[in-house]
């Protein structure tokens, strides 16, 4: 069990995520336990991930289209998208696709390069769960949700940007 | 000039609050130096190759005068005394200490300042024409849609990790003086056949080390739809720009790779789900944003006024400021000042605390109380009446900013160079000033008329050298430092690429490689014929017959 963040909370957690070795491999992964397999592993074997005991989730390398998992979204416990790099930013636009063009209202979890100065993006973008990498602090990092009390731009979280607030309150 | 509201102001002080952490943790050894340099580039902090180089913005090169002393402030309390005005309509700090930047942000966010986005892979500081409001040219006012823009990009949870830097620049005016074809977005302003009036979207042009010049990737933009479409466009960059080599990532590359068509067919594509939605903006939404940028109370007022007419005639030297250093004004007996930064023996840009509180007393006492950075890294008091040009050039005089080369060979676009910069591989500054005095006679000077020589110190193109009618760039050789001449380069309407004429130059040999160059205009020009149009009409190969000829 690890300690993630989930909706606010520090929440323990039994999630495995299936990643590929050095050499491409994937390692076998026991039929009871709940795992995160990547969009590749799923599209190759959906039916089998289906019919096992355990859990599946899928996550989504930067690079992949999040559209390939659409018809499966509404079906789908988890989703997780990896930041390789937190300079990465490919994943906030797949968070807000995955939110806004696929409707998708499950857990939507950033795993990877992921700390506390990152926290206020990736929720405002659709995230709600963050496994923080090891060697930062998951306490302290709770506090990355309220950086900002506020924002200019339309996002997940609060569609109506701060002009049109503004304006409509004057 | 756009004021913070409360929430403004919030956002401004949780960004110092969360800065003045990242650098506590930094000191402490909790953020390694790969983690805080995207954090502290993305506010403008540089490790330089002194000490620390903080840029502060100047959204849209609008600054009021009490920012501007504030400025002064900051430069004489954190810093050596001045600061350097750069071709983003930004200022730069060289040498505060990492542990005081916290103190200088929180000094700044009391004047509505900040650093924001000033450097980094983010959406950069907006620019736009210099003379934006009073400009007798303009189809539309661009300051709101800057103002909106920056708001919109100011911390945007999707794009704070981009694959490369992101410039956008606005123009309102027929005339593009906001160089709105070199950079990653640029809005030209147009009109319809139905007379409305919208947006030209140009993207990916830019300079650097592979320069191009953007490509129209809609044709007419409803101004209402600016926010969804700068969306669509910067989703589909952030997805599919290269990330694996830093300079194959620009969104240029990407357009290139694609075609222009491919790829506004994706921004079309993506935009038709945001298309409509909450950040469409209505009229009462700009009209918010516009009604800070009305005009002051201009006086009904004649133009050229008789003290004005007649001191011009009585000496040769205020008239000559005048035909150079002022703009005709869409206000009748008005004029725009463009303060010279480009004294021989100052790099260009330089201000130091004195000029910057000079020129924000004369803000206050003739304009208005603004100012503007020109990305020609010049001041500018853009509503000064005629009849009291003649104070404001004496004033100028007494502070060194009176030079009258505005737009001609020593008004030189010029990056930091060497001397400062830890990127750059030869230095600017003293080449800037070697050709400034070989070039000081001003009835030479005068008689070679508008030239637009712009200076960079290395291949990222900080000084805007391809787009110069003559631009040097800084190259390293084996350790030593060379200088490439390019020829034919322009900025505005006709953007332009210059053309490198041959081998590079010494240091030493740069001046005279200039000078033959304007003998080679002086003898060819026609009647009237600005430099650049000899250059376009006669082609490169006189002046690189001169200039690469044997002695005899």
């Amino acid at each position: 069990m690890q300690s993630i963040i989930k909706d606010g909370q520090i929440v323990q957690d039994g999630w495995q995520i299936l990643r590929a070795d050095a050499e491409g491999q994937y390692p076998a992964v026991a039929a009871d336990v709940d795992v995160i397999v990547p969009l590749s592993q799923w599209l190759a074997d959906k039916a089998v991930w289906q019919a096992r005991p355990g859990k599946t989730a899928v996550w989504l390398a930067p690079a992949d289209d999040p559209q390939l998992l659409a018809a499966d979204l509404a079906a789908l416990p988890l989703v997780a998208v990896d930041f390789p790099a937190f300079t990465d930013g490919r994943g906030y636009s797949l968070g807000r696709l995955l939110r806004e063009r696929y409707s998708y209202a499950g857990e939507l979890r950033a795993l990877g390069d992921v700390w506390v100065d990152l926290l206020h993006y990736l929720w405002q973008v659709g995230f709600n769960a963050f496994e923080i990498k090891d060697g930062k602090a998951i306490d302290t990092a709770l506090s990355g949700y309220d950086t900002f009390t506020e924002r200019y731009q339309s996002t997940h979280r609060e569609p109506v940007p701060l002009f049109r607030r503004r304006v409509t309150s004057l | 000039m756009y004021r913070y509201d409360e929430v403004d102001h919030r956002i401004v002080r949780e960004r110092v609050e969360q800065f003045r952490d990242q650098t506590q943790r930094f000191l402490a050894g909790q953020l390694s130096e790969d983690e805080f340099r995207p954090l502290r580039l993305m506010n403008g902090l540089y490790v330089q190759r002194h000490a620390p180089m903080l840029r502060v913005a100047i959204p849209y090169g609008h600054l009021a005068s009490r920012q501007l002393r504030k400025l002064a402030h900051i430069a004489r309390q954190y810093d050596k005394s001045y600061a350097h005005l750069t071709t983003r309509q930004n200022i730069q700090f060289n040498w505060p200490e990492l542990a005081q930047v916290p103190d200088i942000l929180a000094e700044l966010a009391e004047v509505e300042m900040h650093a924001i986005q000033t450097s980094g892979n983010c959406v950069r500081n907006t620019t736009t024409d210099a003379f934006a409001g009073v400009a007798q040219d303009e189809l539309l006012d661009p300051r709101a849609y800057c103002e909106i823009i920056r708001q919109w990009s100011t911390l945007h949870p999707e794009f704070a990790f981009l694959p490369r830097k992101f410039k956008i620049a606005v123009s309102g005016s027929e005339e593009d003086r906001a160089a709105t074809q070199v950079h990653d977005i640029g809005l030209h302003v147009v009109r319809n056949e139905a007379g409305e009036v919208g947006f030209k979207v140009i993207v990916g042009g830019g300079l650097g080390r592979t320069p191009i010049v953007g490509e129209v990737v809609k044709s007419f933009l409803p101004t209402r739809h600016l926010l969804t479409y700068l969306d669509a466009v910067l989703r589909v960059y952030n997805r599919f720009g290269r990330r694996d080599n830093k300079y194959k990532a620009r969104i240029k590359i990407l357009v290139k790779a694609m075609t222009v068509e491919a790829f506004a067919a994706k921004v079309e594509d993506e935009w038709l789900h945001l298309k409509d939605g909450p950040s469409t903006l209505r009229d009462s939404d700009v009209a918010h944003y516009a009604s800070f940028f009305i005009d002051p109370a201009y006086e009904q007022l004649q133009a050229n006024p008789p003290e004005f007419s007649s001191k011009l005639a009585a000496e040769p030297a205020f008239a000559r400021w005048v035909e150079r250093n002022t703009r005709l004004h869409k206000r009748a007996g008005y004029r725009s000042v463009v303060l010279s930064l480009k004294k021989t023996g100052v790099p260009p840009g330089d201000i130091s605390a004195e000029q910057m509180d000079a020129a924000a007393d004369w803000a206050d006492r003739f304009a208005y109380g603004e100012l503007r950075v020109a990305h020609e890294q010049n001041l500018i008091l853009p509503d000064v009446r005629e009849r009291d040009l003649y104070e404001v050039w004496q004033l100028a005089k007494s502070q060194g900013f009176a030079t009258p080369n505005i737009g001609l060979l020593t008004d030189i676009i010029c990056c930091p160079g060497g001397d400062f910069c830890s990127l750059a591989n030869a230095r600017s500054i003293p080449v800037a000033e070697a050709i400034q005095t070989r070039f000081e006679d001003l009835d030479y000077l005068f008689d070679l008329g508008e030239i637009d020589c712009n200076f960079s110190g290395c291949m990222n193109a900080c000084g805007h050298h391809h787009i110069g009618n003559i631009g040097i760039l800084g190259v390293d050789k084996n350790g030593e430092e060379w200088y490439q001449i390019t020829l034919g380069g322009s900025q505005g309407s006709h953007t332009t690429i210059g053309k490198v004429i041959g081998p590079s130059f010494a240091q030493a040999d740069v001046p005279l490689a200039f000078e033959k160059i304007m003998t080679v205009y002086l003898e060819q020009r026609a009647v009237g014929e600005r430099f650049i149009e000899t250059v376009r009409r006669i082609g490169l190969d006189p002046f690189k017959e001169r200039v690469y000829a044997k002695h005899h």
